[in-house]
């Protein structure tokens, strides 16, 4: 570093600071920040190998048609596979009209005044309440208050509440992707605000909209504290036919596998997280899909 | 909000017949968010109020002893609070460097070709649901790396549980902390490499003093979610209430008690039931003050470009 090297002949003219990092320490800092990022890379990586080894051998078709048993061999996921899709059935339907409806109210109709503001603030505060506390909303609110018991209905009323803050952000990213040279267009032709929204705005914010759809739910497929604390059953054996049923869910049944003794059920739960990975990264991957294909830059 | 700017000058057709009803529809969908947090305060406090008349603050508060179903029961909260936050700490040694580091590395010295690749992967394992961290630091983190490592390791035990808990936040701090980062103007970068900095002190002089603000927000966040986090405590922590600063012994934070009360039938009015509120009450105050506090941070401590 003591001599200024000659400045060589480049591209560019800016300074990137390599010259001067064939020093030891320059060099030493490199190669702890790199270590640090891939402990996290790599405890992923460990984290899905030691699941698929342990998992593997249980993954089959008994254990996707099985009901739950107290012997591992017999053990199937069945009743919690259908719960789960019970519960995200629900919650995509009664979080998608709130979430985008609360969005599309904020950034085209809401007038800027302290009721707004309020709203905006319990936002961001909601998405900071650890999820358990929305299992004792859901157990005060659904299951007691409202009578509707430990429903599968209750259930994904609870984990409607967790994920709209999600849903919302996002919609709102995406309605104001849309360019408000949009807007004006419709309403410079006659259009009501309500008009301009619903047919141009909010079209072209869906894939958008959409992403943020799947993050929600992808959060909420894996959710086990809320669900347990509003009272899903942990043990069940039987296949819930309607949003009244009782009802247990995929990372429940993890759960209760893993917290079982006998070390083969430990087995079974790595069959189950390998289904709830598979679901998750197929959700991933259509949320990346669809942000690649549909996404416009205006 | 869009509406003044947006239709600012333009002459607005009136609305027709049915659309102040939409208007009123989309509204209630926000003001399910209100009502959320209402019913979150209502039915925690109404339930904490019930606790309180059974139990006294001073017991609560400062009992050394949690045994609400032994007789005589006891309500000493300490120990669950002191678990809760051990395994936080734990956390956060593991993930304070970590996710520090890895975005430094991302932010200053990343192509974008491996930035591309390196986020997505983050993103999956910050979408790993807690129930996967709680199995692996149970199968894997305890029996083959600490109990070979550190003699005396219980099966259930804090270190396990502190260790994937951090596990569990370090793509938070490593995003957050790394967008504060790439919000620090490339001028200042400029000037320092001009003068024949290293990116080293550029990285540690220039870039984390600038965002740090954002940095100790992501930090304080993380600590929220650490402290309300539930599988991986109840799974790999236990489910023992014991005061005790061992890491290896199994203990019971706040969240793996409200677990372990849920999983058994709780019968509303029952002292159970109500403690469980009062546990979440405490847990709510905790994360909302934390959470209160790193966006206060941002806001007053940001510095402020162009």
């Amino acid at each position: 570093m003591s001599v200024a090297a000659p400045p060589a002949p480049s591209a560019t003219s800016l300074a990137t600071g390599r010259r001067a990092e064939r020093s030891v320490r320059a060099l030493t800092f490199q190669a702890v920040l790199l270590m640090c990022l891939s402990v996290g890379l790599m405890t992923l990586l460990v984290l899905l190998i030691d699941v698929f080894r342990d998992g593997v051998g249980s993954l089959n078709a008994d254990f996707l048609n099985n009901l739950d048993s107290r012997f591992a061999r017999r053990a199937g996921i069945r009743p919690a596979l259908i719960g789960t899709l019970w519960l995200m059935g629900l919650v995509a339907v009664i979080s998608f009209p709130i979430g985008v409806g609360a969005a599309i109210w904020l950034e085209e109709f809401a007038p800027k005044n302290k009721f707004t503001a309020l709203i905006d603030v319990n936002i961001a505060n909601l998405a900071g309440v650890p999820s358990i506390v929305y299992g004792l909303l859901g157990l005060a609110a659904f299951v007691r208050f409202m009578h509707m018991g430990r429903t599968v209905l209750a259930g994904a009323l609870t984990l409607v509440l967790l994920i709209l803050p999600v849903i919302i952000v996002s919609a709102r990213e995406a309605l104001r992707a849309v360019p408000d040279s949009i807007r004006h267009g419709a309403l410079a032709v006659g259009a009501t605000t309500w008009q301009t929204v619903s047919r141009h705005t909010l079209p072209a914010a869906i894939p958008g909209i959409m992403t943020g759809m799947i993050l929600g739910l992808s959060r909420a497929i894996g959710e086990t504290a809320p669900l347990i604390t509003m009272g899903a059953l942990t043990y069940v054996n039987f296949v819930p036919t309607g949003p009244l049923d009782r009802f247990t869910a995929m990372p429940i049944q993890i759960f209760n596998w893993t917290s079982r003794p006998q070390a083969e059920f430990q087995n079974v739960a790595a069959a189950g997280i390998i289904l709830l990975l598979g679901a998750l990264l197929l959700m991933n991957a259509v949320a990346v899909f669809l942000r690649n294909r549909y996404e416009r830059r205006w | 909000m869009a509406d003044q700017s947006v239709t600012a000058g333009l002459t607005r057709s009136r609305a027709r017949p049915g659309e102040a009803l939409i208007k009123i529809l989309l509204r209630l969908c926000a003001v399910v968010v209100l009502l959320t947090t209402v019913g979150i305060v209502a039915s925690l406090l109404f339930e904490t109020v019930e606790f309180f008349r059974d139990v006294g603050f001073g017991e609560y508060f400062t009992g050394t002893t949690w045994a609400p179903t032994f007789k005589p029961a006891r309500f000493g909260v300490l120990p669950l609070v002191a678990a809760t936050f051990l395994i936080t700490l734990i956390g956060a040694v593991v993930a304070f460097p970590l996710g520090l580091a890895s975005a430094i590395y991302l932010s200053e010295y990343a192509s974008n070709r491996v930035r591309k690749i390196v986020k997505p992967i983050l993103e999956i394992l910050a979408g790993i649901p807690t129930v996967v961290l709680g199995y692996f630091a149970l199968t894997f983190i305890t029996p083959t790396l600490l109990q070979k490592l550190v003699p005396g390791t219980e099966v259930f035990n804090a270190l396990a549980a502190g260790i994937a808990v951090g596990i569990m936040i370090i793509p938070m701090i490593a995003s957050i902390s790394e967008d504060a980062m790439r919000a620090v103007p490339q001028s200042l970068r400029q000037g320092a490499l001009a003068m024949g900095a290293t990116r080293r002190t550029v990285a540690t002089k220039i870039v984390v003093p600038a965002a740090l603000s954002g940095i100790a927000a992501a930090f304080i966040l993380a600590l929220s979610r650490a402290i309300g986090e539930t599988m991986i405590v109840t799974i790999a922590g236990g489910l023992n209430p014991t005061l005790s600063a061992d890491p290896r012994q199994s203990m019971e934070t706040m969240t793996a008690y409200i677990v372990q009360v849920s999983l058994g039938d709780t019968p509303a009015g029952s002292t159970a039931y109500k403690t469980i509120f009062a546990l979440g009450t405490t847990l709510f105050v905790i994360t909302l003050a934390l959470n209160t506090l790193s966006y206060r941070i941002v806001r007053r401590f940001r510095e402020k470009y162009e």
